[in-house]
């Protein structure tokens, strides 16, 4: 009896796994250590065999001079965008958690900047931010600013995709903070203001300390699609003017899909890969130190 | 409005600071200060969306001028037809559509499946099974998308070219399930009561019963929550169709636009009516779905903290 249930759990549930196994297996673990072996080959389309080259790839990596381009762009946005999105959010998500007429409205527009796709978002702002015909250099005019380059500047391309990418995520970011914010118990900040403190010191000493398990899920969740960065530069820039938005995904996918070097490629994509790994540990570190769990 | 929600908020302060004293006279506006935020702001995540419509319907003379023309002379609705003789944007959507849909469909099946036997069989090979699939869930994309590539290509020449490369069902059967399913709806299906299954079985239903007839339907807002975000995920996908598809009939919406960008790149006028058309779908059922497709995202936000 015993024996039979047994078997029959053990049939079921390889049936009830195996196809969906079968296909993560193919697309998603097999390819991990396959790219991790191609990354020590030479293996460009061009010539059929495929030899193994040492560390050549990540030796080349290290001395390849856009790939530090690329790492100081990445950072450089990373640096920007995260908490640009984190503050935006955190501050539209405060405002828009009252009672006050037109909140649906308001939430709404918010929302709206989730339904639209990377490439729609680029379409848009690449036109906003138009040098020539663009509106925001019309609107910049008003306040005596001069024309500007944007996105064919090397010294302004990399800061419009920042814009253009805090706005796209705005949306996510709101519905993050607003949904911890209904969790915060208003008798915490009523005790607050009854104590004493101001709107502000409530905020500081009692809200954000709530929010903060939110706050770190946002700066990790933020962060690794920031250093994936890729939709909006290819739409944009291309990676140029000159290198300018150069990130390592763009990179990689050059090296992948123009050059076809595919070792080198590899290679890149395990570096982005330790990159993400050494991003994420710092912020679960550093962010167990500042955040606060009710439980 | 004001009247309701302004002392619930000012009259925290008057027992502590007021006492018994009556509470300072203190200048009011007529509405909450937050709409002085919230307008502006508003304005500003709205204004792209405004921009791209008021484009969409100028005539490219009032679009290439500066300073630009803020409100066109006539609404010229001939681009969005233009737009549509220039590129093939009806396939595109189609071919969106058909991704997602079938993508949400098979992994509502494949990973309540494999979920389910996640949550509750005991077999051989489980937990190394598990461990293996989470571990996929930490690795970037671009880790795997150049076997990805491969692989599908060889599908393609080898087994089926429905699945190969330059098809859309290249863009299907890599995700047709996920480790993000599977992990998600395990972890749903671990906080259902065994008892209604323990019972079903008992009245001798099979596994694939109990799991139809009881689990999935109390497992509702966890599938919806999936199906979103699969949903959402599939619509936007950019890189991988970029790498598989190359062929104009086969590409999606996002590919489609971003190849029209390209060979259009000063033909604004058309480039944002396509863009519009491309939109409009996916904002509708957003709006529709709005309240279950923030919930969905809420969801995640929180099991992340």
């Amino acid at each position: 009896m015993r024996r039979g249930v047994v078997s029959s759990e053990q049939f079921t549930g390889w049936a009830f796994v195996t196809p969906a196994a079968v296909i993560i297996g193919l697309f998603g673990a097999a390819p991990i250590v396959w790219s991790a072996l191609m990354s020590f080959q030479k293996n460009n389309l061009l010539t059929p065999d495929t030899p193994f080259v040492g560390t050549a790839n990540y030796r080349q990596l290290a001395h390849d001079p856009v790939v530090a381009q690329a790492i100081q762009h990445t950072l450089i946005y990373t640096a920007l965008f995260v908490p640009g999105t984190m503050a935006a959010g955190l501050f539209l998500a405060v405002a828009m958690n009252r009672k006050i007429r037109f909140i649906s409205l308001y939430r709404t527009a918010a929302y709206a900047t989730m339904a639209i796709s990377t490439i729609s978002e680029a379409i848009v702002f690449i036109w906003l931010f138009d040098p020539s015909y663009g509106v925001i250099n019309y609107f910049l005019s008003w306040f005596g600013v001069p024309p500007q380059q944007f996105i064919n500047s090397p010294s302004q391309a990399l800061y419009v995709i920042v814009i253009m990418t805090i706005w796209g995520w705005t949306g996510f970011a709101v519905v993050i903070y607003l949904a911890a914010l209904q969790g915060v118990p208003q008798h915490l900040t009523e005790a607050a203001a009854i104590d004493g403190a101001g709107p502000w010191q409530a905020f500081r000493r009692v809200t954000l300390p709530l929010l903060s398990p939110a706050s770190l899920f946002l700066a990790v969740w933020l962060t690794i699609n920031a250093l994936q960065l890729f939709d909006e530069v290819y739409l944009s820039t291309q990676g140029g003017p000159l290198n300018a938005t150069t990130v390592l995904v763009y990179y990689l996918y050059t090296q992948a899909f123009q050059q076809f070097n595919f070792g080198y490629a590899s290679a890149i994509a395990y570096f982005l890969f330790l990159v993400i790994i050494v991003i994420t540990v710092i912020q679960f570190r550093v962010g167990r130190r500042f955040t606060y769990y009710r439980s | 409005m004001t009247a309701t929600s302004a002392p619930a908020r000012g009259g925290v302060r008057s027992p502590a600071g007021g006492g018994g004293q009556p509470a300072r006279r203190r200048w009011r506006l007529p509405f909450s200060p937050w709409h002085l935020v919230l307008i502006p702001a508003t304005i500003a995540l709205i204004f792209p969306f405004v921009w791209l419509v008021v484009t969409s319907v100028e005539t490219p003379a009032e679009a290439l001028h500066f300073p630009p023309v803020l409100v066109p002379h006539q609404i010229r609705l001939a681009n969005y037809p233009d737009a549509l003789h220039s590129a093939p944007f009806g396939r595109f959507f189609v071919n969106s559509a058909i991704v997602a849909v079938v993508t949400v469909l098979s992994n509502l099946v494949l990973c309540s499946l494999a979920g389910y036997a996640f949550a509750r069989f005991r077999f051989l090979g489980r937990t190394a099974l598990f461990a293996v699939i989470m571990a996929t869930l930490m690795v970037p994309f671009q880790v795997t998308m150049i076997p990805q590539f491969i692989i599908t290509k060889w599908l393609g020449v080898h087994v089926l070219a429905a699945v190969g490369i330059n098809h859309i069902g290249a863009l299907i059967l890599p995700n047709a399930a996920t480790a993000f399913g599977i992990f998600f709806l395990r972890q749903f299906f671990r906080t259902l009561p065994l008892e209604y299954e323990e019972s079903a079985r008992v009245d001798g239903a099979s596994r694939l019963t109990v799991l139809i007839r009881i689990v999935l339907p109390l497992a509702t807002p966890a599938l919806a929550t999936l199906a979103a975000l699969t949903f959402l995920d599939s619509w936007n996908n950019f890189l991988w169709p970029l790498i598989a598809i190359t062929s104009t009939n086969q590409m999606t919406l996002p590919l489609g636009l971003a190849t029209f960008q390209g060979a259009h790149q000063t033909e604004w006028t058309l480039l944002m009516a396509a863009n519009v058309m491309s939109l409009v779908p996916m904002l509708c059922i957003f709006f529709l779905a709005q309240r279950h497709f923030i919930r969905s995202v809420a969801a995640t936000g929180l099991a992340g903290t």
